[in-house]
């Protein structure tokens, strides 16, 4: 089955669509997580070593996030390994382009790819700057994230990379949510309306949450 | 090129007869013929070749028939795909004796109605044999999944249509052709991909190798790298279709075309009742002098349109304003008991002569209406709507008027050829070794095949007549030697072909191929068309051989022959027509009767109804070539009507 | 009308093509467009110059054979086929380019004429019930519903003409081999071969070079025949179906 799946177009969508639902998922998650900053550093730095002592004590500290952090990375690159490999495909498909040049398909479509590569570039901005520290503005404290995003936002290119990513995440998930719901085979006729009514909710829900917290910070209601 | 004299002086040879149709009751004829004829061992079969040209539905069914029972089938058409053959445009529906409705529907009353139909110009056995047939045939494309119309019990939906009066017409919306092609199509592919069928897409034949007197296969051009090459078999077989565009003008495919079963005519097949073509009652208008092809509106239409046209001369008032006391619908007050669903030849020259009568609708007066507001009050523009929606649409698109609220207009059109290659009760034409299946043939139809009929007897003969009937010749015939291209008799048809192409292009004349065909389409529209007269088919048989020297003299052909040329092709396909035209035209004068879709304005009845002449034309008209423009002899297969009595057809 | 075409010519497979300009006249707004290129092409004809070679057959929006690409439209502006694109939607005065089908898996032969045989080995791979001929039981033994049936036909009517490919940024074919797929999975009779020519079909599609769908929905609206795109969706689930079935046996 793996072999199928490896092997076929509908099958790397299929993978594609199933890791794009996982990060999803977590995406949901991390942005309702990150409103507790409008209740204040206890709470969110307290939600915060939650997430550490998360499955105790069944789980040792901070197993719970290290599985998280795997099934993310794991769901991260199938993805994009995935999305490559279709990509030089659909790319090899088309060699030669139509002279008359005329827009096709709509903004979100059109833009999967390089949207999907700015969110690839943002994320590795994100872990470095606000899990690790190593490019954050600022003293990076270790257990004071209310502070670190503070900061963060306190600074012109964190707030342009941020509002940019997630810009791009809303038209990503968009098209993405449908798109997968279209490969598992969920899309037909009278739910088609349904579905995407749903992609839009869940683009508009994130996008909307994740800026707040920005646009927070720069308003002086968080800081 | 020959001296064209004297075409007319054509001269009577022997009689021909079918030799193969068992006698006794005609009910038991097929399947004492299938007992009678001989097999082929199933693991010899593989050793023999089959070549099949054309993959329409006759061709397609016997390709994939023929390697499913073991056969070697190298298989051809012009087409980039097998798929694509013009049986797809056929609409309306395909008919079969399974009485569903419990309407009195029978075998015997399809034969009975298939005969009468024809205008008592087919043979009997035959026809049954048809009719026999035609039962299996929707049970094969069912178990293929053919998509046939089915009412909400699950079962199929049946339908009535022109000439009969009985629900015998199975359908799948208006595109009945296209999903019973796709049926065979994919059972072709199926044997494509397994190895057995060879296929040759983009490839036409232009030419028949006869060897020894025996069909051994054909001279072919790949039309992509203009390569001229042979293939050879033990059987051909062609399924090439009929050869309606000699007029220019018609509802076969831009490409469709006679030339594989001329040249077979050329190598010794004899050609049957060529005057025998039918008329459509149900197409498009033609809009101007651009117009390439005419559009058919499946006859379908006549089930629940009314046709009429105004009662005054030169009426040119809008149709909605031409109030119900002033129209005419006069195939209802001339045929009361069959009225709009009378056959195709009476209802399109009913339409001739209104228009004639200066009562014609539509720029030119030629058309009159076909109109639905009736059947729209009556069942509800959703029900005519599942019924005919994408004809409508078709409709709609070509004139840009809506006919749910406008009534169309329809004029008749070229249709289909009933005449073609003279074939036994085995599909075997006087060339021992060449079969001609579908409507390449002249077997069922007599002068006037009723609608829903030709997919009936494409398939019939594809999927059941000839794969019984070609064991029978393979079996009795092996052949035990090897021939190449250095054969004489295949270097000489090599070259016939090679040098016709080499003149084609070397003419560079100042006409194109299209003005020519559009000349020859024309004259014999007008003289050989819906109705024929002695002295406009001499005018036609004086003029064609002019119409040729001017031919050679000045086409044009641009390009090279090692290339893809659709200007040769075509120019090819025009030596062809012009030659047939010919041999049309002097059937159709030498039959002074009138029959079907053969109408000599000499022959008719007080009523102005065709009138048949029994007595002298009971036969069929089995033509020999000699040479081009040479008068041809005529072999006359007499008709013998034991079941069905012949009589004047009625359908008032 | 008047009229300014940019033609793509290209002699031959492995020759370099461009657009070329002609200028047309006494265009009436009742021909088809091929009934326009014919009169391009008497014209070229006369001059001595090669007509311009393009697909076409039946003229009647059924065999599937005619397709160019009109103004970067598959069959151009409206929903139908090439041949059934009448000139009344056109301007006097108007400029039109009319390109090839253009995608890795349809080469161009000339001109306008592209290769498609890919679709008939997509078909040969899996898109038929093998029913030889002559053991198919009586027609009425197995009832179908009617809104199976209706599926079916509505899948069915797919004229293999390609658009879907030429419109689809991927140069994918998913919208074509779902047709067929859907077409024969939902009947009855389709059954016993459910999951191998799902599996089949899709595994030869891939093979053809042929990109992978993104949903961009192009294909469904360039469809002459009006395939619905969700046609993919349930294809999608036809063959996820078939995986697991298959691996689990």
């Amino acid at each position: 089955m793996t072999r199928t799946l490896w092997g076929s177009t509908i099958g790397k969508k299929t993978i594609m669509a199933v890791s794009g639902l996982i990060m999803l998922g977590y995406l949901v998650v991390h942005m309702l997580g990150n409103l507790k900053i409008f209740f204040g550093p206890p709470e969110f730095n307290g939600y915060a070593h939650w997430l550490r002592t998360m499955g105790e004590p069944f789980l040792h500290y901070e197993w719970a996030l290290w599985i998280v952090r795997v099934v993310l990375v794991v769901a991260v690159v199938l993805h994009a390994v995935c999305a490559y490999q279709l990509s030089r495909r659909d790319l090899a498909a088309r060699p030669s382009k139509y002279v008359h040049k005329r827009a096709r398909a709509g903004y979100a479509t059109r833009t999967m790819r390089w949207g999907g590569i700015i969110l690839a570039l943002f994320i590795v901005w994100h872990v470095l700057d606000l899990t690790t520290g190593t490019v954050h503005s600022g003293g990076f404290q270790a257990g004071h994230p209310y502070q670190n995003v503070v900061d963060t936002f306190s600074t012109w290119y964190g707030n342009v990379i941020y509002l940019v990513a997630m810009l791009a995440l809303g038209l990503h998930v968009q098209h993405g949510f449908w798109s997968a719901a279209q490969t598992l085979g969920a899309g037909n006729a009278t739910r088609e309306r349904v579905l995407k009514g749903t992609a839009n909710l869940l683009a508009l829900a994130l996008t909307a949450g994740f800026i707040a917290v920005p646009v927070a910070v720069m308003t002086g209601v968080v800081s | 090129m020959n001296e064209p004299t004297n075409y007319a002086e054509y001269t009577v040879g022997e009689p021909i007869a079918d030799t193969k149709a068992p006698d006794g009751p005609v009910a038991e004829r097929w399947n004492r013929r299938r007992f009678e004829a001989k097999l082929v061992n199933p693991a010899n079969r593989r050793k023999h070749t089959v070549i099949v040209v054309g993959t329409g539905l006759a061709g397609g069914a016997a390709g994939a028939t023929l390697a499913e029972q073991g056969y070697h089938v190298v298989q051809f058409c012009y087409q980039d795909s097998p798929r694509r053959a013009h049986s797809i445009a056929a609409q309306g529906g395909i008919n079969a004796a399974k009485n569903y409705r419990n309407d009195g529907d029978s075998i015997q009353r399809l034969f009975y109605d298939t005969v009468k139909g024809g205008d008592f110009r087919a043979r009997e056995s035959n026809v049954h044999r048809l009719a026999e047939v035609s039962v299996e045939i929707i049970d094969q494309c069912v178990a293929q999944g053919v998509p046939f119309a089915r009412e909400y019990g699950g079962l199929l939906d049946t339908r009535s249509f022109g000439g009969v009066q009985v629900s015998r017409t199975f359908y799948a919306r208006g595109q009945t052709g296209q999903q019973l092609l796709l049926g065979a199509y994919q059972a072709l592919s199926r044997q494509i991909a397994a190895g057995a069928v060879e296929m040759h897409p983009r490839t036409e034949m232009l030419d028949l190798l006869v060897v020894d007197g025996r069909a051994r296969g054909i001279v072919a051009r790949d039309l992509i790298t203009g390569a001229v090459s042979t293939y050879f078999a033990d059987a051909v077989v062609l399924a090439s279709g009929g050869y309606g565009n000699v007029f220019y003008l018609s509802t076969n495919a831009k490409n469709s075309n006679a030339t594989a079963i001329w040249r077979a005519h050329r190598r010794g097949a004899h050609f049957a009742n060529p005057c025998f073509t039918q008329i459509h009652p149900t197409c498009i208008p033609r809009s101007g002098d651009h117009q390439s092809k005419l559009t058919l509106m499946s006859e379908s239409l006549r089930n629940d349109g009314r046709i009429w046209v105004p009662k005054a001369r030169g009426d040119r008032r809008p149709p909605a304003e031409i109030p119900e006391d002033e129209r005419d619908y006069y195939l209802e007050r001339i045929y009361p008991s069959f009225g709009n669903l009378v056959p195709r030849d009476i209802a399109s020259r009913a339409a001739k002569n209104v228009c004639d009568q200066g009562r014609g609708v539509g720029p030119g007066g030629q058309g009159v209406y076909l109109d639905f507001a009736d059947a729209i009050a009556r069942l509800g523009r959703k029900a005519v709507e599942e019924k005919y929606g994408n004809l409508f649409e078709m409709y709609e698109r070509i004139t840009a008027e809506n006919p749910y609220e406008v009534p169309m207009r329809i004029y008749p059109a070229i249709h289909y050829t009933m005449g073609g290659l003279w074939v036994d009760y085995d599909l075997q034409t006087t060339v021992p070794g060449l079969f001609a299946i579908g409507e390449a043939n002249f077997s069922d139809h007599g002068a006037n095949r009723l609608g829903a009929s030709a997919l009936m007897q494409g398939l019939a003969d594809g999927y059941f007549v000839l794969p019984s009937t070609i064991n029978d010749y393979l079996a009795r015939n092996p052949h035990h030697d090897e021939i190449d291209d250095s054969h004489p008799e295949v270097a000489e048809a090599v070259a016939d072909t090679e040098d016709r192409l080499r003149l084609l292009l070397a003419v560079d004349g100042d006409r194109t191929p299209d003005s020519f065909h559009k000349e020859i389409g024309e004259l014999l529209w007008e003289h050989c068309g819906m109705a024929r007269t002695d002295e406009g088919l001499r005018k036609v048989l004086d003029r064609i051989p002019q119409i040729r020297e001017e031919f050679w003299r000045r086409i044009k052909v641009p390009g090279t022959g090692e290339q893809l040329n659709q200007s040769l092709e075509k120019a090819n396909r025009i030596v062809d027509y012009l030659e047939l035209a010919e041999l049309m035209c002097l059937d159709a004068l030498h039959r002074a009767e009138s029959c079907g879709g053969h109408f000599r304005e000499e022959s008719q009845t007080e009523g102005g109804e065709a009138a048949r002449r029994d007595e002298e034309f009971s036969y069929a008209a089995a033509w020999e070539f000699t040479g081009t423009g040479m008068a041809p002899v005529l072999h006359k297969e007499d008709l013998v009507f034991e079941y069905v009595h012949p009589t004047q057809r009625s359908y008032a | 009308m008047r009229l300014t075409l940019r033609v793509w010519r290209q002699p031959d497979a492995d020759a370099p093509g461009a657009m070329v300009t002609y200028g047309i006249d006494g265009i009436s707004e009742d021909m088809s467009f091929l009934e326009m290129l014919d009169t391009l092409n008497e014209e070229l004809i006369l001059k001595g110059d090669e007509p311009v070679a393009f697909d076409h057959d039946c003229r009647e929006g059924i065999c599937g054979a005619c397709g160019v690409v009109i103004n970067g439209d598959a069959h151009g502006p409206e929903r139908t086929t090439t041949c059934q694109l009448h000139m009344r939607h056109f301007n006097d005065g108007d400029t039109i380019d009319v390109e090839p089908w253009r995608a890795g898996a349809f080469p161009v032969v000339k001109d306008l004429v592209v290769d498609r045989s890919a679709f008939d080995r997509i078909i040969g791979a899996g898109g038929y019930i093998t029913a030889p001929t002559g053991a198919a039981p009586e027609a009425h033994a197995t009832p179908v519903p009617k809104p199976d049936a209706d599926f079916a036909f509505e899948h069915a009517e797919c004229i293999g003409c390609g658009a879907c490919v030429a419109a689809c940024p991927n140069g994918s074919a998913m919208l074509f081999t779902s047709a067929k797929i859907n077409h024969l999975n939902v009947l009855p009779q389709g059954a016993p071969e459910r999951e191998t020519r799902v599996l089949d079909m899709v595994a030869t599609m891939d093979e053809e070079g042929f990109g992978g769908c993104t949903l961009a929905g192009e294909c469904a609206t360039a469809c002459p025949k009006g395939i619905p795109l969700p046609s993919i969706a349930a294809m999608n689930k036809e063959w996820l179906r078939a995986t697991r079935k298959v691996s689990r046996s």
